[in-house]
């Protein structure tokens, strides 16, 4: 009896947005007086910090810093319609119609600029700091603050914006299934080295490195805190995870976080990120979803670095230590 | 993290200003305060609690409901039946022409898994809802319930759904969504070796943070507030609407602000029947999930099962690939439809395979139904294709990863749904993990590229 130690490897692709399409998302952007930015939307921040993200497209699009933006969302109300936040669409679909949105919006805002320097909108530049310059005379200038108000006050201008983002939905042909599931597809390669206790069955998960392909990191940050999180899930699901531990036998579900198995702060794996961009066409600013790709290659790469470790294969999740002890019992035999 | 900047130099910039800067969340502050506002913060005055009466068998027939007992109970102000939901047959993909309506809001007749909701008690308490809930008095006829799938596609077995009529889907192809692509039995005749495995997983809980939920108050113009966790806003209110019979104007969804989804609250199940209890009652109704009903009654990401059978050469191309792949929706479609076609539309995996057959079946059986979850249709699948591919690779005695080098699809490359492959980055994927985790793969592979005619 002895710790075993192996390794595996996964590589994964995974669409972007509704499969098959057909998933529409409207962002509407106006200014206050003072030109702050207001971007109206109905999405959904489920923690990963959706609004965060609208807030720098709309400022980079605008050419405004991102703390002059405000997101005000999911309100029926006033927000208009996202078709919800889920299939890793809401960065992609919301983020391109905020693009368009924030476009409208800053064309009219170079438009009363224009009026007021007395120069075509076409010569116009955003600074990006909150002012707007005449391109190779950057001593012409005028702020934002002041072409909101010269717009609210005295040009009766709004400057505002509305914004559509909808792939057209794909209906899959009967026979062949030809069909076009997505536009755009974002990628992971994971390397996961785990120590077998061949006597418990037990698993540790030792080291997990993955490698995203994401399009386009726009908040580095909090994309971070997304990939870990989701290389944790990949894990966790690998692992421990299930309501039916005996499915499809009904019995002994938990009901709660004792009953429940997910790991522990102490079971979770020196876990790396590398992220490449590979922009995608129609991505806001190349972003591709990267929300549900990645969970998945952990799971693979730890049921191949136990078959490494050990020698016998699991290919019914969770990777129990009930379920390894069996399998090396039945190659014993 | 790091970035590696030295892959797709040639299109990727780094020359805008807010775009890949590490900005802080704006809303981060408020979450670790404890400032942040989430729908169960609201509450108002004279607010309802809405409990559920549930199904304790898997199958059964209701022969009768008393409630007379529960009605009595003190601090009860109003206990709903099947009768008093306007619309209470639906389906919520019936929005995007996905039917037919399946599933009942509070049971009629019949429940078809264990937990089902068949009669909902509103009162003053938490405690009076639930002790209420407690003497309401059904009466059950069990049925042969079934929970295998194998089983459920059977002639013969228990019909799990009669809106279906049968316990699989029923797609415009037939029985499973189907994707067919080359000769795949000409592929494995050609092969050097053939490769059948079958892979399995289980239910797996979302375990949100915030367990779903919602808070309704009617205002003074006939209209209804829902605070609400859900993941989709419009697509939760146009169902109330279908559900209720009541316009869309006269309500008003407020959230956007939650604790964790996975995809959890994609369903409609709590705020119809909240707004139900306020239009009856004329009072505030909140109805939030226990953990338990979290973990045991809000839908799981489903169980599949999933069989690959791969015809490989030698040389370590593969060069037939045939899945079928089954996926266990509990007793009601819920978006398991969804889930199932696009694992149709996700396999053979990012490989360029020129002989592919997939079938893949929505399966009904009598367990809580199966919806959403964070990859659902892909993620079981992915853990089958690349443990598959794993054993494939030491079937040849090659390296796995340099097996997929030879397989891993490019741009141009056509997909077997028959699109050709574009912003392929898999190969440099795999690059950069064998030079981070010190995985020699020979020199050739790491020269290979996505791009079209890339060495």
């Amino acid at each position: 009896m002895a710790i075993r130690r192996g390794r595996g490897v996964a590589a994964i692709n995974y669409p972007t947005g509704m499969n098959l399409g057909g998933d529409p998302t409207q962002a509407l952007v106006h200014s206050t007086p003072t030109g702050n930015f207001m971007v109206t939307l109905s999405s959904v921040d489920l923690g990963q910090g959706m609004k965060q993200i609208m807030a720098q497209i709309c400022a980079e699009t605008i050419g405004v810093p991102t703390d002059r933006v405000v997101v005000d969302t999911a309100d029926t109300d006033t927000g208009p319609h996202c078709m919800g936040t889920f299939a890793s669409r809401g960065t992609h679909r919301a983020g391109n119609a905020v693009i368009q949105a924030a476009r409208e919006a800053r064309q009219v805002m170079l438009e009363v600029a224009a009026e007021e320097l007395e120069v075509n909108a076409s010569d116009l530049e955003t600074d990006g700091q909150g002012n707007i310059l005449v391109k190779g005379a950057p001593q012409k200038s005028i702020s934002i603050f002041d072409v909101a108000l010269s717009a609210h006050f005295k040009r009766g201008r709004s400057i505002s914006g509305r914004g559509m983002f909808l792939i057209p939905r794909s209906y899959p042909e009967k026979e062949t299934g030809a069909m076009k599931p997505s536009t755009c597809y974002a990628h992971a390669c994971t390397v996961a080295e785990v120590e077998v206790d061949d006597e418990t069955g037990e698993v540790t998960v030792l080291t997990v490195k993955n490698v995203f392909e994401i399009g386009r990191a726009l908040n580095p940050k909090m994309v971070e805190q997304q990939l870990v999180g989701g290389s944790w899930m990949g894990i966790s699901h690998a692992l421990y995870e299930t309501t039916e531990p005996y499915y499809p036998n009904r019995d002994h579900g938990g009901t709660d976080f004792n009953q429940y198995l997910m790991p522990g702060p102490g079971d979770l794996a020196e876990t790396e990120i590398i992220v490449l961009e590979r922009p995608s066409a129609d991505g806001p600013y190349g972003a591709k979803g990267p929300g549900e790709m990645c969970a998945n290659p952990q799971m693979p790469a730890v049921a191949n670095a136990v078959f490494d470790a050990v020698g016998v294969r699991i290919d019914t999740l969770p990777i129990t230590p009930e379920r390894i002890l069996r399998a090396l019992k039945a190659q014993a035999n | 993290m790091e970035l590696r900047k030295s892959y797709f130099a040639d299109v990727r910039k780094d020359d805008l200003h807010e775009i890949g800067q590490p900005r802080p969340r704006s809303d981060s502050p408020g979450h670790v305060t404890g400032r942040t506002a989430y729908f169960a913060d609201r509450n108002f005055p004279g607010m309802l609690h809405l409990k559920m009466v549930r199904s304790p068998h898997h199958h059964a027939r209701i022969r009768s409901i008393d409630t007379s007992e529960a009605e009595k109970h003190p601090g009860v102000i109003k206990v709903l039946t099947a009768k008093d939901v306007p619309h209470n047959v639906y389906t919520i993909l019936i929005l995007i022409q996905v039917g037919p309506e399946d599933e009942t809001v509070l049971a009629d007749g019949k429940v078809r898994w264990k937990g089902e909701a068949v009669v909902a008690v509103l009162a003053e308490t938490e405690r009076a809802a639930q002790e209420a809930a407690a003497k309401v008095k059904v009466d059950y006829e069990v049925l042969p319930a079934v929970f295998d799938m194998e089983e459920a596609l059977k002639p013969g077995a228990p019909i799990v759904n009669e809106y279906h009529g049968q316990n699989y889907y029923l797609y415009d192809s037939g029985a499973c969504r189907k994707v067919r692509f080359g000769d795949v039995e000409a592929g494995f005749a050609q092969a050097d070796h053939v490769l059948e495995q079958s892979y399995q997983s289980s239910p797996i809980e979302h375990a949100p943070t915030e367990t779903t939920g919602c808070v309704v108050a009617p205002e003074g113009n006939d209209r209804f507030t829902c605070h609400t966790n859900t993941q989709a806003m419009f697509f939760t209110l146009d169902n109330t609407s279908i559900i209720l019979q009541m316009p869309g104007s006269k309500l008003h969804f407020v959230g956007g602000t939650v604790g964790g989804g996975f995809g959890g609250k994609v369903d409609v199940i709590v705020e119809p029947i909240a707004i139900l209890g306020a239009k009856l009652t004329g009072r505030p109704v909140c109805f939030i999930y226990s953990r338990e009903e979290e973990m045991q009654i809000s839908s799981p990401r489903a169980a599949e099962k999933v069989v690959i059978k791969d015809g490989v050469m030698k040389d370590g191309r593969i060069v037939a690939r045939k899945v079928t792949g089954y996926t266990d929706a509990g007793a009601y479609s819920r978006h398991s439809p969804y889930g199932a076609q696009k694992g149709a539309g996700h396999y053979p995996g990012p490989y360029t395979v020129p002989n592919v057959w997939i079938d893949t079946y929505c399966v009904y059986t009598n367990r809580t139904p199966s919806s959403a979850m964070r990859g659902f249709g892909v993620t079981i699948g992915d853990f089958a294709l690349e443990v598959q591919m794993d054993k494939l690779a030491r079937l040849i005695g090659m390296d796995p990863l340099e097996f997929r080098f030879i397989n891993a699809y490019r741009d141009g490359d056509m997909k077997a749904h028959r699109q050709p492959t574009e912003g392929a980055a898999l190969i440099e994927c795999m690059q950069e993990a064998a030079r981070v985790a010190n995985w020699p793969v020979a020199e050739k592979y790491m020269a290979m590229s996505s791009y079209k005619n890339g060495a």
